[in-house]
């Protein structure tokens, strides 16, 4: 039964994550990502790990997807069906086929140190992150915060700060 | 019962398929997507181990999970500056070709 799901989330995820790297139109890629996404959220709730699941569909299937999308409006142009993939995209996947079988063997090769899969209890993982990761929950929270500020900065329209006495810039 | 091999195998495969497509794009779109491809690679790694070697003794029930958490928190705020570089980009040079933004390059 286990593995029945365990098949279908893989399927669900390799495949999302086979789209987003084969297809040439940039909005499917965005929802063969969420597709991928969502798969890892299935595997997630096959570790008993029930709350990274529900963060990985809020955060990536809603708020990431949303900003990609967004992003791919913003800059539609007739450009991307024109960018092609590079030329050196067989040196790429040898690259990257290598990586994979290299990282599995290692795993394969491991010493076997696994016990079964177990489903702590759900409040320790609040103690935990309050208590001992503290410190580190802080730091994230202010890293989140500059780089809002700094996102909103960067994408800014300039015109509003040219009120000194700097020349406008042209545009593009 | 699934084995932890198989998860590992799964974030294997997941990290490779991301490093093609950061290494094989020209679209600073779909870099930025393969980039969330790998980090989920890593996340589905540290959730798997945590959840295997939980009853081990060799670290705490949740310090994967956390850690995860954390990923997660990153690849959110790279996310948010990333398309806010290039919409930047688009707006300066008119293209996300990363091929064709070479004003750094020498």
């Amino acid at each position: 039964m286990q593995l029945a799901l365990f098949v279908i989330v893989t399927i669900l995820t390799l495949g999302g994550a086979l789209g987003v790297v084969a297809t040439r139109n940039v909005v499917h890629a965005a929802l063969f990502l969420l597709l991928s996404l969502l798969g890892a959220a299935g595997v997630y709730l096959l570790l008993f790990a029930e709350f990274l699941a529900l963060v990985q569909v809020l955060i990536y299937g809603g708020a990431v997807i949303i900003v990609v999308l967004f992003a791919v409006m913003l800059t539609r142009s007739s450009e991307y069906p024109r960018i092609t993939d590079n030329r050196q995209w067989p040196l790429a996947l040898i690259t990257a086929a290598a990586l994979s079988v290299i990282l599995g063997a290692a795993f394969w090769l491991a010493p076997d140190l696994a016990t079964e899969p177990q489903a702590p209890a759900f409040t320790g993982l609040a103690a935990s992150l309050f208590t001992k990761w503290a410190l580190p929950f802080e730091i994230a929270s202010l890293v989140l915060l500059v780089a809002l500020i700094g996102a909103i900065i960067i994408a800014r329209v300039q015109s509003s700060t040219t009120a000194d006495n700097s020349p406008v810039e042209p545009e593009g | 019962m699934v084995p932890l091999l198989y998860f590992q195998l799964l974030g294997a495969a997941l990290f490779g398929i991301g490093l093609y497509g950061v290494l094989a794009r020209r679209s600073a779109v779909l870099i930025v997507l393969s980039i969330e491809l790998m980090l989920n690679a890593v996340n589905i790694n540290l959730i798997s181990a945590a959840s295997y070697l939980n009853g081990t003794g060799r670290f705490e029930a949740f310090d994967g999970q956390i850690i995860a958490i954390f990923v997660i928190t990153v690849a959110a705020a790279e996310v948010g500056l990333a398309f806010a570089i290039i919409l930047r980009m688009y707006r300066n040079r008119g293209t996300v070709n990363v091929d064709e933004i070479n004003l750094l390059k020498w």
